[in-house]
């Protein structure tokens, strides 16, 4: 094998999983807070994508300049979202969160086709296209932009989470339900906020995924699968675990896929996974 | 154990296509009861046992690939090869579950690693020249009931009553059964389960090849039925949230859930999908009323049978 | 996308599905009663064909229409067509349960169905009633190899494709001197890939291009810049695609932005190679060549029917007339058949010779229900538009070939 082909590899294995990390974020969050695995992430992610698609096209306002209004916007969605169905409809059982979010994933994918037709659709922006050199890689510019984007975004939300009031009422939720309802936390509001942070992530990486990437009505379950392996990989609830995980499973993906050939190469993302199960079940950043 | 309501089932469901004649009908019967048997063995696994899976697939692809293998490439009769898919699909449950079990998997992450079996199976399959890769297997058109090839659909419909029945025998004989009673326990509690001396890596790993077993009857009726196979279509995701969705909606840890799942939404499927014209419409209206269904009926469709026998009992 | 006249027909059918889904045993007194004629339509309407189903729904509705407005089926005294809409998810058992629920409503013929995984389960369910099934889309020569007698198929196979598809390579290689020696395939994993591929890898030796690698990529497949590197190591002259739309275009971005030169990038039924493509990435479609079904652009019909559709707001891509074809071949055998009976449909359309279509074929002639008069074409996109370029008779621009360096 070729040296340069190797380390070109290598980086696009890591810029792919910067991408991976945008959307698995908010998931782990989700995970780490209510303990549920959130199925319809990928179809609000599709979701966002499109509204990052649309006000490209019809507003004409770059997805780069979009990414304050898809957060603010995914976050309300998330919220109502969560308090007018997730929460009210699960009577506390986790299977009926799961089973509701998968309802909710067929009604929104299907929505997406009623209202915008299945094909894909494809943006050109000013710097889709533009390369940048990277030791042995050519790289394109929106990779690099969301693999960096992925390491700020990771941050604000450790840092959100460590320092703010909420964050602190945040964890104090996710660790311990009972206790910080009898500290007078409302817990059912907390999981709203956690719910809506989490798809709030996603209104970022949509707009960070759109330039270099299409959007259709089933481009979500191109992502949820990995995004789950991520967060079990790196720890539920774990951002720098998820960003770790990500980058693990971009480099797996894109070596297996290197010496495999890209249709087998995909089982090395399960292979890991599934080993990653049985010896770490809790993530590699949780004890 | 009252025998009223199977023996009442039984019968309505031999007499059904007497009643129903037509092709259509009796498709639709054929959906409905094969839904209800791999729907049943999720069941046995995620509702008996508590043991959620998002991956049954695994079990499905396995025996409808087994029997389809043994058929193109040595020559087997498909009857003998249903046998050797169950037997495939209890093998590869009990392995999966022998070593996600030794290694201590529960709840989600069980689930989880279920699903990644399912994919690694999908990718193999897809990947290797003996399955057919991507090209998938085309079993030859051979008419006849000794080639599991009914010339008319109604045979095929008392060959998936027969295998629906059967996997709801196996659910009563659960309810009714030690075996079922530890798995209760596992359930409810495992450690307390082991604590009270029951072998629950054992009983699990038992439970899994069951389930396993079931599930690959149907993906072997499947292969029979359809005559083509192909790994998306048998080891997808589709087919392992549809049987979690029968299952659930209809009610887990019951005998009869995964039947009125199966009813309910095989019917849900038709009549939404022959009655609306826009795209997408028809799913949505059958995610919406998945969502209203857990709202309002939590544990299942079973609850309205529950409350309707409690009323009954109590006038 | 679906006009008034058809919502009239569909309601219609929603009595009889609804009927039979309630009352199922009783349809022989609608089906009495029904004068028109129904075709029923599979298509993928939902799941992820949904698109290339909604076209095909699309290309024959404006069929049905067309030949209901010009006064229906004359030698059955004007009877009308009556569409059907079904929807087969993609998934077999799905397309299997609407052949038989529109079975129940008492449908004359099926189109349909897209995908090869449903055609080949519905296909044989038709084949019980002997229901004439004409395929509009469905790669797999399968479908027709069976001996079911009641199974048409207009359009060439993929074996024909790829056979027309290295004829035309071979001869716009020669005729610049034969600078391609060398290529490297990429397909994806399913069986309209895998068997395309697998077709042109024992073909291309034939004229003088060596195969130096076959590359299988899964379908959905994120990311494509491994595979770009380890073409551009390969260093071939030729990339020979064959995926579906959304890996079609990523493939094709990648390797644009990789700038990996080659002397010509070609795929055999290229999935996403259209005027919405030419559209959203002019710089990265430029001169891409692709072999696909294509109407004759020399034929006014054509031209007429592709303004009819862009000024609606949709494209013009292979799914609409080839479904539109299907749906007029369907109706000149019923012509001449003289009625509905299936018999005696099955037997006029295995003797068609039908020429009133507006492909680059000439007369059908159907062999085991396959028509071998038909013939892909070879297309190459400018920044603007699509050009047929072989063959010579319905070109309408030449090759460009080889491809201009990237500087």
């Amino acid at each position: 094998m070729d040296a340069t082909i190797l380390g070109a590899a290598v980086i696009n294995g890591l810029l792919l999983g910067g991408s991976y990390a945008l959307v698995a974020v908010g998931l782990t969050l989700i995970y780490g807070v209510l303990h549920i695995i959130n199925f319809a992430h990928g179809s609000l992610l599709m979701l966002a994508m499109y509204g990052a698609y649309y006000l490209l096209v019809k507003a004409h306002i770059d997805p780069y300049a979009a990414i304050p209004l898809m957060v603010v916007a995914m976050f309300a969605a998330g919220y109502v979202l969560y308090r007018g169905l997730i929460g009210r409809f699960s009577h506390g059982k986790d299977e009926n969160i799961l089973l509701i979010t998968l309802g909710l994933s067929i009604v929104l994918e299907n929505v997406a086709l009623f209202f915008f037709k299945g094909d894909s659709q494809t943006i050109t922006v000013s710097y889709s296209d533009r390369m940048v050199a990277l030791g042995p890689a050519l790289v394109p510019l929106p990779k690099l932009v969301s693999f960096a984007a992925s390491l700020v975004l990771c941050a604000a939300l450790a840092w959100f989470i460590a320092r703010t009031e909420t964050g602190r009422a945040i964890r104090a939720v996710a660790k311990e339900r009972q206790g910080a309802r009898l500290v007078g936390i409302d817990v059912e509001k907390i999981f709203a906020v956690s719910y809506g942070i989490g798809i709030a992530c996603l209104g970022a990486a949509a707009c960070l995924l759109i330039p270099s990437f299409y959007v259709s009505p089933s481009v979500g379950n191109l992502f949820v699968i990995v995004a789950f392996t991520i967060v079990v990989l790196g720890g539920m609830g774990s951002f720098a675990g998820a960003l770790v995980g990500a980058l693990i499973i971009g480099l797996t993906e894109s070596l297996s896929g290197l010496f495999l050939g890209e249709a087998l190469g995909q089982i090395g993302i399960s292979l890991i996974f599934i080993l990653i199960l049985l010896f770490r079940p809790t993530g590699i950043f949780n004890k | 154990m009252n025998w009223k309501i199977p023996a009442a089932l039984l019968a309505a469901a031999l007499a059904y296509p007497f009643i129903f004649r037509s092709n259509f009908a009796i498709n639709f019967g054929v959906l409905v009861l094969f839904y209800a048997l791999i729907g049943q063995a999720w069941n046995i696994a995620g509702g008996y046992a508590g043991q959620l899976s998002f991956g049954h697939a695994v079990f499905f692809g396995t025996g409808a690939y087994c029997s389809t293998i043994l058929q193109l490439k040595l020559g087997w009769n498909p009857w003998p090869g249903l046998a050797a898919a169950a037997g495939a699909g209890a093998l590869v449950g009990a392995l999966i579950a022998a070593l996600s079990f030794r290694f201590g998997l529960r709840g989600s992450y069980f689930a989880l690693i279920t699903l990644a079996f399912a994919e690694v199976f999908r990718i193999l399959t897809n990947a290797v020249e003996f399955t057919g890769g991507g090209l998938g297997l085309l079993i030859p058109l051979k008419r006849g009931a000794a080639n599991f090839q009914f010339a008319e659909r109604i045979g095929f419909y008392y060959a998936i009553l027969a295998l629906a029945a059967l996997s709801i025998g196996i659910a009563i004989w659960l309810k009714r059964s030690r075996f079922g009673a530890q798995l209760a326990a596992i359930r409810e509690n495992e450690d307390a389960a082991r604590a009270l001396g029951i072998d629950t890596y054992r009983e699990k790993v038992k439970v899994m090849a069951l389930s396993g077993a079931l599930c690959a009857l149907g993906g072997s009726f499947y292969a029979q039925y359809y005559l083509y196979i192909d790994p998306t279509v048998v080891f997808g995701l589709d087919k392992s949230a549809e049987m979690l969705l029968v299952a659930m909606i209809g009610g887990t840890g019951t005998v009869y859930g995964p039947l009125i799942g199966s009813l309910l939404l095989t019917l849900v499927g038709e009549v939404t999908r022959a009655n609306t014209e826009a795209q997408g419409l028809s799913l949505i209206i059958y995610g919406s009323l998945l969502i209203l269904i857990i709202g309002f009926l939590p544990n299942g469709l079973v609850e309205l049978f529950k409350l309707r026998w409690r009323r009954k009992a109590r006038a | 996308m679906v006009n008034r006249k058809s919502r009239i027909t569909r309601r219609r059918f929603i009595g009889t599905a609804a009927a039979a889904s309630v009352v199922f045993g009783v349809p022989t007194l609608l089906r009495a009663q029904a004068k028109p004629i129904k075709v029923g339509l599979v298509h993928p309407i939902t799941g992820f064909l949904a698109y290339s189903g909604g076209q095909s729904r699309m290309g024959a509705m404006m069929a049905i229409d067309e030949i209901n407005a010009a006064g229906g089926i004359k030698s059955m005294g004007g009877a009308k067509l009556e569409a059907l809409l079904g929807d087969n998810q993609a998934k077999p058992e799905v397309g299997v349960s609407v052949v038989e629920q529109m079975q129940e409503a008492g449908v004359s013929a099926y189109i349909g169905c897209f995908s090869s995984a449903v055609a080949l389960p519905a296909t044989q369910a038709a084949a019980k009633y002997n229901t004439p099934f004409v395929i509009d889309v469905g790669a797999s020569d399968n479908i027709v190899n069976r001996g079911l007698k009641n199974v048409f198929r207009l359009k060439p196979g993929f074996n024909a494709c790829v056979d027309d598809a290295i004829l035309g390579l071979g001869e716009i290689n020669k005729s610049v001197g034969n600078p391609a020696k060398s290529a490297v395939l990429v397909h994806e994993e399913s069986e309209f890939g895998t068997g395309t591929a697998k077709l042109l890898a024992a073909k291309l030796p034939s004229i003088g291009v060596e195969v130096k690698e076959v590359m299988k990529h899964a379908n959905p497949t994120r990311d494509f810049a491994n595979l770009a590197l380890r073409i551009r190591g390969l260093k071939p002259d030729l990339l020979v695609m064959s995926n579906y739309q959304n890996e079609y275009v990523l493939l094709a971005r990648t390797l644009h932005q990789q700038k990996v030169d080659l002397v010509g990038m070609f795929s055999v039924l290229g999935g996403g190679f259209n005027y919405k493509f030419v559209k959203e990435l002019p710089d990265v479609a430029q001169n891409m060549i692709d072999t696909n079904h294509w109407f004759d652009p020399t034929n006014p019909r054509a031209q007429a029917m592709k303004k009819r559709v862009e000024a609606k707001g949709d494209l013009f891509t292979f799914e609409v007339y080839l479904s539109y074809n299907a749906v007029k071949f369907l109706a000149e055998g019923m012509t001449r058949a003289g009625s509905a009976d299936k018999e005696k449909v099955n037997a006029a359309l295995a003797s068609s010779t039908w020429s009133d279509h507006f492909m680059p074929y000439g007369p059908t002639s159907m062999v085991n229900g396959q028509n071998t008069g038909g013939k892909a074409a070879m297309l190459q996109a400018s920044k603007t538009d699509i050009d047929v370029i072989w063959p010579a008779k319905f070109a309408s621009a030449k090759p460009v070939f080889p491809k201009p360096k990237f500087t």
